[in-house]
């Protein structure tokens, strides 16, 4: 079907400026492909059902809206306390100079302009390939113009345990950066790799991260989106996951006047597992949408999503959130959560929750809800002596817990607990 | 130190009258009772007197040693030493007990302005005080009273009264849902907290409890009013004879 012709201008528009890296065979096979999905898909408009919560006009514009950079002074940065190999990349671009070495065992990281020069590669079976995936049964026009003309990325693959997480610390530097950044990563069979991401990343930031989890392999993902507000991230992860494989991503927001986070999880294997999870919170212009695609196409596996946003002052919350169960996925275990506790009267939180199912016996339950604050609690803490407004952080903070709780790490779990007390505690003054 | 004059409260939301005109006065050293019938607005006086929206005083005054409770919200009353043991303690699940103590005591400290417990006190003192309740460090981790039984969360109560170490206590019903034992253990809570600077008003259904806690001064609240006051035979004429005949009296 041709594409109208208002939506064929702009996505010529939005394409026009951009270039492609250059690249060997397989890499250049893959943007071309991907090029060819984004002409025939064309960028979402907002008369696209999975674009009504979400205007995507800023995202789709030629350039990219300015965006106030945000120097951090009141905390020490996010995860440096950690072990870890830390790889900067600044306005999308990868910053040698302000990462740490990359060598690590049990893992090869490697940058994707050099990577992609080569004839062969694994990233060939990777790259563009769960993005073309994923592409079905709703499009992501976004990710497929990443593939296409994405101007840096990682290819991370880890044959054994990773003998350190890698993070990966996204700098924005520049006022009208447009960065588009495309990882691939593989977990070998058995081999176990934890990756954490933080920072706005650029005025305006497209990151792909498409993530191979074969057999009995491990794949964990922290995140931290924090701060900055004036910046707009789209964001996807696609997933494959491989028989008894683990999968688990969080993400922490915190601001953010446009934030999109996509994931696409397919199950291929059987007796895997997939925990998805997020908290996130804002102020005013606020708007975050968590987006989410399970695809359970293999037997007795389970997946978990659980979603919390605070919001107020006119803030938006968005989830869209679906677990498609094939014909022949038995004992599939599908949990969704989505809440949000509207902290006024002006915030909204604008949820779709849905589950397609074409297997027999399986068990999955959704719910949404959105709230105010529990009086009765609030009421209770007062009369201990905590004040209205500390006991409403405290409570806001409770109201998170049960998504830093699918956190695994302890460390990290704190950590990004404290985070959002602090964030919590700077408003309140 | 508590002194409540003709309070007069009817329901926010709705013409509905619940106290009507309560004249009551606990001194410092002592221990008042309320008894009476379901109902009567026991209840609904602690929640007055600590500051919980949804009441609305239509006449009278409730002063804490000569200061007006009433203009103060919740947080202030309770830093000016008004503590109660809720009828039914809330579950706030995701709030470590321990955090909520700790902000609580240090809040109500600061709002004094007083300096707030280090870390390394606040532990001691509340491993003992949890000690003598025979509360465990598992239910010290646990959210606040979530998962807790009856008499676990009553048990609760009596230990963050102990930490607080308020002027006035308001306990409501604490003696409701403990067993045997629990009850002799709140007794002590309350027993050891017992002296001349500090107040009490004990609401009770059970003569039982007023065995453990010796009262001063009893009365007899039924439909928003205090009907009799007595000394500790009261509670036992209650417990033979219910509330008819007293009712009548009035009547
Ligand atoms: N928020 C409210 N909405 C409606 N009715 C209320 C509310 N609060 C109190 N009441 C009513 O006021 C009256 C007094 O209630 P209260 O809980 O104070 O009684 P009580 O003496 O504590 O009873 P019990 O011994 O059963 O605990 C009752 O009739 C109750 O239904
Ligand atoms: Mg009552």
């Amino acid at each position: 079907m041709a594409l109208p012709q208002a939506k064929l201008d702009a996505t010529e528009a939005r394409i026009s400026g951009l270039s492609r890296i250059p690249g060997g065979a397989w890499l250049d096979a893959a943007q071309g492909a991907a090029l060819e999905r984004v002409l025939a898909m064309g960028v979402p408009g907002r008369r696209d059902e999975y674009w009504r919560f979400t205007d995507p006009a800023a995202l789709n514009a030629p350039e990219a809206p300015t965006a106030a950079t945000m120097t951090v002074t009141d905390e020490a940065p996010i995860f440096d306390e950690i072990d870890r190999v830390k790889l900067v990349f600044v306005d999308g671009m990868f910053d040698a100079e302000a990462s740490d070495d990359p060598r690590l065992a049990g893992v090869e990281i490697e940058r994707l302009a050099e990577a992609g020069k080569t004839d062969i590669h694994w990233a060939r079976d990777v790259y563009g390939m769960l993005e073309a995936r994923g592409q079905s049964p709703v499009q992501r026009p976004f990710a497929a113009l990443n593939t296409a003309f994405a101007q840096d990325g990682l290819l991370i693959r880890a044959t054994g345990k990773a003998g350190r997480h890698v993070h990966l610390v996204y700098l924005h530097e520049s006022e009208s950066s447009d960065a588009i950044l495309h990882h691939c990563i593989k977990v070998e069979e058995g081999a176990e790799l934890t990756v954490l991401e933080n920072g706005p990343g650029a005025a305006r930031f497209n990151k792909v991260m498409e993530v191979e989890v074969a057999n009995r392999a491990t794949f964990n993902h922290i995140r931290a989106q924090g701060r900055d507000h004036e910046r707009r991230a789209m964001t996807h992860i696609f997933a494959r996951l491989g028989a008894e494989s683990l999968f688990k991503s969080f993400t922490m927001t915190a601001n953010g006047v446009l934030t999109r986070n996509e994931a696409v999880i397919e199950f291929t294997g059987d007796n895997a597992s997939a925990h998805v999870a997020g908290a996130a919170m804002g102020d005013g212009d606020f708007h975050h949408d968590d987006t989410v695609f399970i695809t359970h196409d293999a037997v007795n596996c389970e997946s978990r999503q659980v979603y919390k946003k605070v919001l107020r002052n006119g803030a938006t919350g968005v989830f869209q959130g679906k677990i498609l169960v094939k014909a022949g996925a038995q004992k599939t275990d599908g949990y969704q959560m989505s809440q949000a506790l509207l902290l006024d009267d002006d915030a909204q939180f604008l949820a779709k929750p849905e589950l397609e199912i074409y297997a027999d016996d399986v068990a999955c339950s959704h719910g949404s809800t959105s709230g105010a604050i529990d009086e009765e609690a609030l009421f209770y803490l007062r009369a201990r002596g905590v004040p209205k407004a500390e006991a409403t952080d405290m409570l806001t903070l409770s109201f998170l817990a049960e998504a830093i709780q699918e956190i695994g790490d302890e460390t990290i779990r704190d950590e990004i607990h404290d985070r959002l007390e602090a964030w919590l505690a700077r408003r309140r003054g | 130190m508590l002194e409540i004059k003709n309070l007069h409260v009817k329901l926010e939301e709705e013409d509905k009258a619940i106290l009507k005109g309560v004249n009551l006065t606990v001194e410092a050293g002592k221990v008042h009772a309320i008894m009476g019938p379901n109902g009567s607005g026991k209840s609904t006086l602690s929640y007055v007197l600590s500051g919980k929206d949804g009441y609305e005083v239509t006449d009278g005054s409730a002063t804490l040693l000569g200061e007006d409770l009433l203009s103060m919200d919740p947080e202030q009353r309770a830093a000016a030493g008004l503590f109660l043991a809720f009828q039914y303690p809330v579950e706030i699940p995701g709030v470590g007990n321990m955090t909520f103590l700790r902000t609580a005591v240090n809040a109500q400290r600061k709002a004094r302005g007083e300096e707030e417990m280090s870390s390394a006190d606040f532990l001691k003192l509340v491993r003992q005080k949890a000690k003598e309740l025979e509360i465990d460090a598992d239910m010290l981790k646990r959210p606040v009273n979530t998962g807790f039984s009856g008499g676990e969360k009553k048990r609760n109560e009596i230990l963050q009264m102990a930490m607080l170490e308020p002027k006035m206590c308001i306990l409501d019903e604490t003696d409701s849902g403990l067993d045997v034992d629990a009850m002799k253990l709140v007794a002590q809570g309350v027993n050891a907290l017992r002296d001349a600077g500090r107040g009490f008003l004990v609401i009770t259904h059970y003569q039982r409890l007023l065995n453990h806690i010796q009262p001063d001064v009893v009365h007899i609240m039924s439909e928003g009013r205090i009907i009799k006051t007595g000394g500790p035979e009261l509670a036992l004429e209650v417990e033979e004879n219910g509330y008819a005949d007293l009712k009548a009296e009035v009547a």
